[in-house]
């Protein structure tokens, strides 16, 4: 069983939820990064996304958008994201899964990627750009290395489609919360209840939910349907307006720590 | 091997890289895409809109003063210039909004480079009566205010985008955020044969019109196909369309011109066949301008409507069977041969289609004279003219 797997079936006999927080990899830079793992966990993170920069980040809302453009020019790469997970392992445990669009991993090599991967601690990827139908190659790799592969669900998949994930997904399925891109919202979509009561049908993997979480309202309401809460623009507006790097790292530690009380 | 196969594959390019948000979008398309592909009034209404609005069939005109010019084989121009709006692109537009209309959808999106897509989309949503969203790098909206007037007053509302590099590539980002987000009401109208299945094929077949029409007329002209067949190719719309028809007459040689900008070795072009390396970029595989970790590289050329750093999935597997030769000029040889073809004939040539010309301008000189060149004169130049001024140094 998967290190994301046992996560999820210690917190279910628990009685929790999990809380996975996403921050751009080397945004501010890969120093701060750094701390921000440490920091997210001891506040209360089950498990940490660590956003792959990509120059062409269609799936995401201008906030995201910024952190890869100033990531990107900090000079990130897969490469350096693999070295800085590396070098976390010396100190924490917590499940790590590398969030990107394909063309960096494609260009890394599938093969060496997943190896690399694993050999630095990474527990799982999800490929926003890279739906099962296109994932043949990509999945035959990470799972010979033993990394889970995580797709989305969106509200417009049908039947068919949630069959389809669910039986190549591993680690768990994350449901999309709404159309749209990443990024801050202020009200929930009105159908993620009515959609995870729909996936749950047909499958027994853990459910987490993202896209426009945006508060610990949110994260109460949505922990009361799903397995776990992702958020990510929140986190990286937090960044953006924090005056110093001491001052963001406890700004976020505070507001992932307020979402964690909220899910109970 | 047919290509593509069913999940859009051409050999190792195209398929669908999309958030799984789009995917379900993509299935219904390209479902009523079979469906109506083949329906009689769907080929009826098509074609009566092809004949009496957009104004087809263009002429095929033997460029004789050119040919002169250039003392070699016989130059034929196919004149999609004269096309309603300017330049081939309304061919796929006019097919797009029809099918956005039978699927029930009310609201087109479209990205745009020169703005002749954004025209010729804006074009086809006012004569539907249908909400248009045309997104424009603030780069080319820069470059091309003449046609961002023009779609205003076609009634489209034109988004600038300012990230990346604002030039095409980063206003196609931009669409496709606005297709995940609105995806049950909107029509997303892409304009070349790039992008996710089905949008390749698509594109591909409301192009074909091109290469269909050429044959006809230059059998009854020379009696005879021509030798060469020349287009620019920036996602390769225009270039395929011409193309196709002809793919299985190997004596028919192709040539896609790709843009040189200021050259190969100065990193500022389009070139995505002749100096770009497989990945995936906009929902499918193909040649990219990138880096070695993968980031897009911005792509440059005087013509708009060639600056983008990948190029249509056939495009590349055409050119790993060698059924293609691909080639590139600069944005000068282009500039020159606008000038040429202004000068001996009367016909200003659009920036991206003098790419084809250039090289026809090169190619004459090894050929013989008995030899027939076709080139794809994909637009007209109008949309240019304070860009040639400007390298000309003309204030207008």
């Amino acid at each position: 069983m998967s290190k994301i797997s046992r996560t999820f079936e210690k917190l279910r006999s628990e009685g929790r939820k999990a809380l996975i927080p996403f921050i751009t990899a080397g945004y501010p830079d890969i120093n701060t990064t750094e701390k921000f793992i440490y920091e997210l966990e001891k506040s209360g993170a089950d498990l940490i996304e660590l956003g792959v920069p990509f120059s062409d980040p269609m799936a995401d809302g201008p906030v995201i958008q910024m952190a890869s453009e100033r990531s990107l020019a900090n000079g990130t790469n897969l490469k350096t994201i693999l070295e800085l997970v590396k070098k976390v392992r010396t100190k924490t445990e917590i499940p790590i899964i590398l969030m990107g669009y394909y063309n960096p991993f494609f260009i890394y090599g599938l093969k060496r990627f997943s190896r690399d991967a694993n050999d630095a601690g990474v527990d799982g990827i999800l490929i926003v750009d890279l739906p099962p139908e296109e994932a043949g190659e990509m999945k035959a790799q990470t799972d010979s290395a033993g990394l889970d592969i995580i797709f989305l669900l969106a509200p417009t998949s049908d039947n068919k489609r949630i069959n389809l994930i669910t039986k190549n997904a591993t680690g768990f399925i994350y449901y999309v919360s709404l159309t749209g891109v990443t990024g801050v919202r202020s009200e929930l979509d009105r159908d993620i209840r009515k959609q995870i009561t729909k996936i749950r049908r047909k499958t027994n993997l853990p459910i987490g939910v993202g896209f426009g979480i945006s508060s610990p309202v949110h994260a109460k309401r949505v922990a009361k349907w799903a397995d776990a809460v992702v958020v990510g623009s929140a986190i990286i507006k937090i960044v953006e307006n924090s005056s110093s790097k001491k001052q963001m790292v406890q700004r976020v530690s505070k507001f992932v720590n307020d979402l964690k009380k909220a899910m109970g | 091997m047919r290509v593509p196969d069913k999940m859009g594959h051409f050999g190792a390019y195209g398929g669908r890289y999309v958030s799984e948000t789009l995917m379900p979008s993509l299935l219904e398309l390209e479902n009523a895409y079979n469906h109506y592909k083949n329906n009689p009034d769907f080929k009826k209404e098509l074609n009566y809109y092809l004949k009496q609005y957009v104004g087809r069939e263009t002429p095929l005109y033997f460029a004789e003063r050119f040919t002169e010019h250039l003392g070699g084989p016989k130059v034929y121009l196919k004149r999609e210039d004269l096309n309603h709006t300017g330049a081939h692109k309304i061919n796929n537009t006019i097919g797009q909004i029809l099918l956005a209309k039978r699927m029930g959808k009310t609201r087109i999106i479209a990205e745009t480079g020169a703005g002749q897509h954004g025209v010729a989309t804006a074009t086809v949503a006012a004569l539907s009566g249908l909400e248009c969203v045309i997104y424009m790098g603030t780069e080319d909206i820069k470059r091309q205010s003449i046609n961002v007037f023009r779609m205003k007053l076609l009634g489209a509302q034109v988004k600038p985008v300012s990230s990346g590099s604002n030039t095409l590539k980063d206003a196609m980002n931009e669409a496709l955020r606005d297709w995940i987000t609105n995806v049950r009401n909107t029509f997303y109208i892409i304009g070349s044969v790039a992008g996710p299945h089905p949008y390749p094929v698509m594109v591909r077949d409301f192009q074909k019109v091109i290469g269909e029409e050429t044959k006809r007329q230059i059998l009854a002209q020379e009696n005879k196909l021509p030798d060469y067949l020349v287009a620019c190719v920036g996602g390769g719309s225009n270039a395929i369309g011409i193309y196709y028809p002809f793919i299985k007459y190997k004596q028919v040689k192709m040539i896609g011109v790709e843009a040189a900008g200021k050259g190969l070795r100065s990193g500022k072009h389009s070139a995505s066949i002749c100096a770009g390396k497989i990945g995936v970029l906009h929902g499918n595989k193909n040649y990219l301008l990138q880096d070695k970790y993968g980031q897009i590289k911005s792509a440059h050329s005087i013509a708009a409507g060639l600056d983008y750093p990948g190029v249509g999935p056939e495009h590349c597997y055409l050119h790993d069977l060698k059924r293609i030769h691909y080639v590139s000029v600069t944005d000068k040889e282009a500039l020159h041969a606008l000038e040429t073809l202004t000068l001996t004939e009367g016909i200003m040539p659009a920036l991206e289609s003098a790419h084809a010309l250039a090289y026809v301008m090169k190619l004459s000189k090894r050929l013989q004279k008995d030899k027939i060149i076709v080139v794809n004169l994909s637009g007209r130049g109008d949309k240019d003219i304070h860009i040639v001024a400007d390298v000309m140094g003309v204030k207008i």
